[in-house]
């Protein structure tokens, strides 16, 4: 039935290359003698160890996957906008973009900041955007994901300050927040301090959300970026996984209980175009983390044990040439991860290599997930490709290759240590380089860009941030500093720095900063005083 | 010119801002290179000050600005304006990243010598930047 892996097929090919985008060959045909034996121990069922099939027994037939559309722009006004939009149209959970400047821990009205502010997301610097951002939406009743990484304490303290205010206690709150600062390093580079400080900040976040915020996610620990930045699937998987066994170590160091803080870890992935390859990788890390968090880290409750994620369609797979057909791309990166079992999905607009979407492109990227969600079938069974021997091998296959990287990174003594010696950061520029050449050489085609492609395309509408938003944002800064308590604020940075210099817990006061409207560039300026800052050694 | 003598072609490749986005620059750095180019990249976060500096003190013969913020229309004619303040007039300047098509025609007028967007291919970029730093040079001698 199935020829010899590598042999020659007995009948002719196409000229193409018959590679996952990542680069791993792909037989002909996959049939049972092709998959290692022992194949329901290391599959078992949704719901149990080693979750292969997914976390949870029903899985969508309990409850579907949380439409949670990426989304922010300009001022606190225009989110809250566009979170309303969002949510009128059926989406089912929110996620927050900020922008550069908040993202890098700088005021809007920094010099750094200027041309920037409200361009990749919504510029938030104190308590009183916060609440703006949320106006009319009640904590209570919604979970909310924010991307934010080296300032995330800060915009975590805003939001249970938020919550507060609409007499909703943090025990109630749930939601994400990304804090995944070693992906950050390795490929976003969104930093304010060097890395053993930033690790403590993450570890103080782990700690303080276990006692304070139970049913919140204090880190989303990230191959999305990972992904986007060049990196090959099995590298995405591999560098994500030991990131998060990273902060495992570090909050055991600390003191903590495995099964105290691993069931509130979560993670988020990419969903590129290459579909199977994607729905074996999501699998894999199912497995890969329960093994590691039953064997290695001793976890004995099966809620630390089982891998929960997020997905976003892949930025980089879209195109701007032709980008209707984005909408295509972005259904089978959406079908690849609702197969592969994600428990949120952001789906791409069509005009996003252009612009950040207007309200009629994330309109089609929300209606997406609701066909697949509705029409498509594919929610009616757990794991549907589960038992085929192609995306069993691949998912063997998958496994091994990150345990490879896993060994490398050991050698190294371990990923902080790899990131410093740029090694990461090397393996995705090599992968990204590579990528681009097999484009280039037209191995690789990418529809409408080297093949099927328009010499007269009419241009598409894009989004376009208003410049006299930046003016808005840093008015509404000037008022806020005029109206607080300067004094309190002093002091509260004072307290902020002192135990930024002892090994305190410092969401307390962050919180306490926040709540007298220091503002987010104050607070990281007190502490990079005390920490630092970070600049890279870039490769090539 | 002979080729025995000719300098190799100075690039400065550059992230201005905040952006963090470097996929694209590190693939151009690496490609000039290989295309027998001195490429200096500058790494993130830079200035427009910072910028013009290594690029005066690097002897460039051209510099990329990789800039995918949404900031390139504050940022880009910051660092033109520094260049010519310094009497830098020689210096091929490009742009790459998500720069929307409306924002082209201004970005050449302040003299940027082309835009590369999404699905540009590599070997176009090397080329017109070869073409560009040695038409300067010889337009120098």
């Amino acid at each position: 039935m199935a020829a010899e892996p590598g042999s020659k097929p007995e009948f002719k090919q196409r000229d193409a290359e018959f590679t996952t985008i990542s680069g791993q060959e792909i037989e002909p045909l996959y049939g049972p003698e092709d998959v290692d034996p022992d194949l329901d121990e290391r599959v078992g069922e949704p719901g149990e160890y080693p979750f292969t099939r997914g976390p949870y027994p029903s899985m969508y037939r309990g409850r579907l996957w949380t439409m949670r559309q990426f989304a922010g722009f300009g001022t606190v006004e225009e989110t809250n906008e566009r979170f309303h939009y969002l949510l009128d149209h059926g989406q089912t959970g929110l996620s927050t973009a900020f922008d550069m400047p908040t993202l890098m821990g700088y005021d809007s009205d920094h010099e750094r900041s200027l041309g920037e502010v409200g361009r990749e997301g919504v510029a938030v610097d104190t308590l009183d955007d916060m609440e703006q951002l949320f106006a009319g939406i009640p904590l209570g009743g919604v979970t909310t994901s924010m991307t934010i990484n080296a300032p995330a304490a800060i915009l975590l303290a805003y939001y249970v300050l938020v919550g507060e205010s609409q007499g909703v206690p943090p025990e109630k709150l749930g939601g994400t927040i990304q804090t995944d600062i070693l992906k950050e390093y390795i490929a976003q580079k969104e930093w304010c301090f060097p890395i053993e400080p930033a690790m403590r900040l993450v570890t103080d976040m782990i700690e303080w959300c276990t006692e304070t915020m139970p049913r919140w996610h204090p880190v989303s620990i990230s191959g999305y970026h990972i992904r986007e930045a060049g990196s090959t699937a099995q590298q995405e998987l591999a560098f994500t996984l030991k990131d998060g066994f990273t902060y495992v170590e570090a909050a055991l160091e600390r003191g903590l209980d495995v099964d105290d803080f691993a069931p509130r870890l979560s993670f988020f992935f990419n969903a590129h175009v290459d579909f199977f390859e994607e729905i074996a990788k999501y699998r894999a890390a199912r497995r890969i983390w329960a093994r590691e968090m039953r064997d290695t880290y001793g976890a004995k409750r099966e809620e630390s044990m089982r891998l929960r994620f997020h997905t976003q369609t892949a930025g980089v797979s879209l195109t701007a040439q032709q980008p209707l057909n984005n909408i295509v791309r972005t259904s089978l990166e959406a079908m690849a991860a609702v197969l592969g079992g994600t428990q949120s999905l952001h789906t791409n607009s069509y005009d996003e290599a252009l612009a950040l979407p207007t309200e009629e492109a994330v309109r089609v990227a929300l209606r997406t997930q609701q066909i697949i969600a509705s029409e498509s079938g594919v929610t009616n069974t757990a794991d549907p490709l589960g038992g085929s021997w192609f995306v069993e091998k691949l998912t063997d296959e998958m496994e091994a290759a990150a345990y490879g990287y896993f060994a490398r990174i050991d050698e190294l003594g371990g990923m902080v240590e790899a990131i410093r010696r740029n090694y990461p950061q090397r393996e995705i520029a090599d992968a990204s380089f590579t990528y681009q050449q097999e484009v280039d050489e037209r191995k690789r085609i990418v529809v409408g860009v080297n093949d099927f492609v328009q010499e007269d395309e009419e241009p598409t509408p894009i989004l376009k941030i208003d410049p006299g938003l930046e003016r808005k944002q840093t008015d509404r800064l000037a008022a806020t500093r005029a109206r607080r308590d300067g004094a309190a604020v002093e002091s509260a940075l004072a307290e902020l720095k002192r135990v930024a210099a002892t090994d305190g817990n410092l969401m307390e006061p962050i919180i306490a900063a926040a709540r007298v409207r220091a503002t987010e560039g104050e607070m990281i300026a007190a502490m990079q005083e005390v920490f630092g800052t970070y600049t890279e050694s870039p490769v090539f | 010119m002979t080729t025995a003598t000719a300098r190799k072609i100075r690039v400065v490749v550059a992230k201005p801002g905040l952006d963090g986005h470097d996929r694209g620059a590190k693939i151009i750095a690496r490609a000039l290179r290989d295309a027998g180019m001195e490429v200096i990249y500058t790494g993130l976060h830079q200035t427009p000050e910072q910028i013009a500096e290594t690029v005066i003190q690097e002897d460039a013969d051209a510099v990329g600005l990789s800039i995918l913020s949404g900031a390139h229309m504050t940022l880009v004619p910051k660092v033109v304006a520094l260049l010519e303040e310094q009497g830098v007039d020689d210096v091929l300047v490009t742009v790459g990243g998500t720069i929307p098509a409306d924002d082209i025609p201004e970005l050449k007028k302040l003299g940027v010598a082309a835009v590369f967007t999404p699905g540009a291919g590599t070997e176009e970029i090397v080329d017109f930047i070869r073409a560009g730093a040695t038409e300067r040079h010889e337009r120098g001698e």
